[in-house]
């Protein structure tokens, strides 16, 4: 098997403060991204997605958070490095947008000047050839009149601007792998289809890889090659999205997939929703997180924790999973 | 026959835009609510749809004269709430109740759930007796699906979804006949969301309530409701039925907006016709001129969409539409066409 772009082996990160239970917000994670993948991250709120990237990322408080596992890019090990050595990593190889431009961009600096840095530092650009390239970025990811935007500060742009540029931020060293964060969930529905058009636009037909992280699955269908659901800090299935979507086998994706009001959808048509909330979960030592909301569950559940194996060319967590009709056509062929 | 619960005329609210240091001179408006008409029948849920900014919920607030309307009318039951004053006006707001987006931020944290409840009860004068108003509670947590010993506890001690619960429980107690909802599960994880809104669909069944769902979420406006108005910079651009609203978009806007919304499915994804609009949302403080929406729209002409603002008008039974050129666009007569992205500078007012 050749080696993977990134590869991440069982990441945790295990946040602990005095005084208090430690969290295990990322548990045990382990997936791949090829060059030119798009990899989905998917789950909701607090289930480990941004703890995840930031771990790639090498961005979380070294006091504090445990981080432990490797996380390999080009077959380099990233964890560890030096506050320097990550820099590096970062500007040349790594780039990462996140939800909220606004308190990622520098407030008191013009835009053109936030890209022109990273090219001076990163590519050794001179400053002209830097603002030259800035300008071009921007027209890259959208912007209009790129020229004036250049001295524009990130509090004159609106949201779906500003996120453009911090895609232009990050593009700016043309990485090999563009980790997205919730990169629309603070915008409107129409700048949203905007900027994720641009995404895709921007890594099909390129090598560049993009780890997509959202918490909506509709985002995730239309973009990703692979999808990976996560709950309680696992990794609960894997599979390509058209696997996923149209045989879920994981009762907690089965189970989003049936309580989200499709657009589609016949009206009058029920929605089956999972019951409790993640505050119901059991801890992954003791059984299955998801066993108290589980439609599925069996005994079993409750006092043998649920190992990742292969299922179906996918990967599967779970002692009872939602039936399917069998595979042996596909696997014949 | 229809039988209208609540009546929109004309309805206008302007923000003014204060400036100075004593911030005494206004330099101009922000045109919030701009002239809507709409009409919420009896028992049916009213869904209103639009992007952030474009009057959703000032024009809730407006309807239950939480804000003072700039112009036009708002009829509940038959009654002009602007006649209304002191008294009278309290009471009739009894029967208009709201929910909140964020339950946290709008329920009192330092109320017990029992006296979240009760409030409501006592300024309505519907707190009969101990015996009867703890009857009435408990009555009011089965219907929203809450455990009895919720009663002593605090909302920070629950859950989003059981907080929304609350907020929901709060807003019946009071026995209304409308409740307007402002987004009331786009705070909600998304496996949440589904138990919220069948609950919301039960209590109408229930208790036979009018709702006003404002969210700016399609999916949710559309599986909810009987009716929707799609909202753009202050007016409605178009109102239909549910599901004619999903098969026959005739507006521009709504177009682009239902085929903006990511559906859950890569089938679909994959064979989808996306119309990408360009550039921003303008500002409600600086309205375009003739059709609000010409700065983005794919099918914009020559004459007319720059100059003259489009009339909400009915094409076909109960659907109406606020575009020039509707029926050409319908036909097929004409094409969308590539926009230039104009860049709209964020308001530096903040509301
Ligand atoms: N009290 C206020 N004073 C001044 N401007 C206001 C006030 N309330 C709202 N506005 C402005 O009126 C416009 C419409 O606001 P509104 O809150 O009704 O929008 P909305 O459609 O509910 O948006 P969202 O989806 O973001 O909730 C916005 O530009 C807002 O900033
Ligand atoms: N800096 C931190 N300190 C302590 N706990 C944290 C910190 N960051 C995140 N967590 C916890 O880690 C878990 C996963 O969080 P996160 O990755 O942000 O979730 P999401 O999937 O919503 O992105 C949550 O329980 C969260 O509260
Ligand atoms: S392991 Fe058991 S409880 Fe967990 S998802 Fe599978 S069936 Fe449900
Ligand atoms: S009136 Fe003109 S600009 Fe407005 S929606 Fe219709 S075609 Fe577009
Ligand atoms: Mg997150
Ligand atoms: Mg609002």
């Amino acid at each position: 098997m050749g080696m993977a772009l990134l590869e991440v082996r069982d990441l945790s990160v295990v946040f602990r403060r005095r005084g208090e239970e430690p969290t295990i917000a990322v548990d045990n994670i382990s997936f791949d991204v090829e060059p030119g993948q798009t990899v989905g991250l998917v789950g909701e709120s607090g289930c480990g997605k941004s703890v995840t990237s930031l771990a790639i990322m090498g961005l979380l408080p070294s006091r504090g958070a445990e981080v432990s596992g490797s996380v390999t890019f080009e077959g380099k090990e990233l964890l560890g490095l030096s506050q320097r050595q990550l820099d590096e990593r970062r500007g040349r190889d790594l780039g990462m947008v996140f939800q909220d431009p606004l308190s990622s961009l520098n407030p008191v600096v013009p835009i053109g000047v936030q890209i022109a840095e990273v090219l001076e530092r990163h590519r050794k650009l001179s400053r002209k050839d830097a603002n030259a390239e800035a300008a071009e970025l921007l027209n890259r990811v959208g912007i209009p009149d790129p020229n004036r935007r250049l001295d524009e500060y990130p509090h004159q742009l609106s949201g779906g601007m500003r996120q453009r540029a911090l895609i232009a931020i990050a593009l700016a060293c043309r990485p090999r792998l563009l980790i997205a964060d919730e990169p629309t969930t603070a915008l409107d529905v129409t700048i949203q289809a905007q900027i994720l058009s641009l995404l895709a636009e921007l890594v099909s037909g390129t090598d560049t890889a993009l780890i997509m992280i959202t918490h909506d699955l509709g985002v995730v269908a239309g973009l990703c090659d692979e999808v990976n659901v996560m709950y309680g800090g696992r990794i609960v299935e894997r599979a390509q999205r058209h696997a996923l979507f149209a045989e879920p086998r994981h009762p907690y994706t089965h189970g989003l997939l049936a309580s989200i009001p499709r657009l589609d959808a016949p009206r009058g048509e029920k929605l089956v929703p999972i019951r409790g909330s993640v505050v119901d979960n059991i801890a992954w030592s003791r059984g299955c997180a998801f066993a108290p909301r589980c439609p599925n569950q069996l005994e079993q559940c409750w006092t043998d924790p649920p190992e990742l194996v292969e299922d179906r060319g996918g990967m599967l967590r779970c002692h009872n999973p939602v039936e399917v009709a069998p595979l042996a056509a596909e696997g014949a062929r | 026959m229809s039988d209208a619960l609540v009546t929109i005329e004309d309805l206008k609210i302007h923000f003014p835009i204060k400036r100075g240091i004593v911030l005494d001179r206004t330099i101009g408006y922000v045109y919030a609510v701009d002239g809507v008409d709409l009409r919420i029948e009896r028992g049916a849920t009213y869904g209103l749809v639009g992007e952030s900014g474009c009057g959703k919920t000032t024009l809730g607030r407006g309807l239950l004269r939480l804000v003072e309307p700039t112009g036009g009318r708002v009829v509940f039951d038959g009654t002009d709430l602007s006649t209304l004053k002191g008294e009278q006006l309290r009471t009739i707001r009894r029967r208009m109740q709201m929910v909140f987006q964020d339950p946290l931020s709008s329920l009192d944290p330092r109320q017990s759930v029992e006296s979240l409840l009760v409030e409501g009860m006592r300024a309505h004068g519907l707190d009969k007796g101990k015996q009867q108003t703890h009857q009435r509670l408990k009555e009011l947590l089965a219907a929203v699906g809450l455990p009895e010993n919720a009663l002593r506890k605090y909302p920070h001690e629950f859950s989003g979804g059981q907080r929304q619960r609350i907020g929901i429980a709060r807003a019946l107690a009071v026995e209304p006949d409308l409740i307007v909802a402002d987004e009331p599960v786009s705070a909600l994880d998304v496996s949440v969301q589904a138990q919220v809104l069948n609950l919301l669909e039960e209590l109408q069944d229930e208790f036979g309530l009018t709702y006003l769902v404002i969210a700016h979420d399609l999916a949710v406006v559309r599986h909810i409701s009987d009716r929707i108005g799609v909202m753009y910079l202050g007016s409605l651009v178009e109102e239909a039925s549910s599901d004619e609203l999903y098969q026959e978009p005739l507006h521009p806007y709504t177009k682009a907006l239902l085929s903006a919304i990511p559906v859950p499915d890569p089938v679909v994804e994959d064979n989808r016709e996306q119309i990408l609009l360009a550039g921003d949302l303008p500002s409600p403080a600086a309205p375009p001129s003739g059709c609000r929406f010409h700065t983005r729209c794919p099918w914009r002409q020559e004459t007319l969409c720059d100059t003259d603002r489009p009339a909400l008008r009915e094409i076909g039974e109960g659907h109406r539409v606020a575009c020039h050129y509707a029926e050409d666009i319908l036909a097929g007569r004409i094409s969308p066409h590539e926009v230039e992205p104009e860049v709209v500078q964020p308001d530096i007012v903040v509301s």
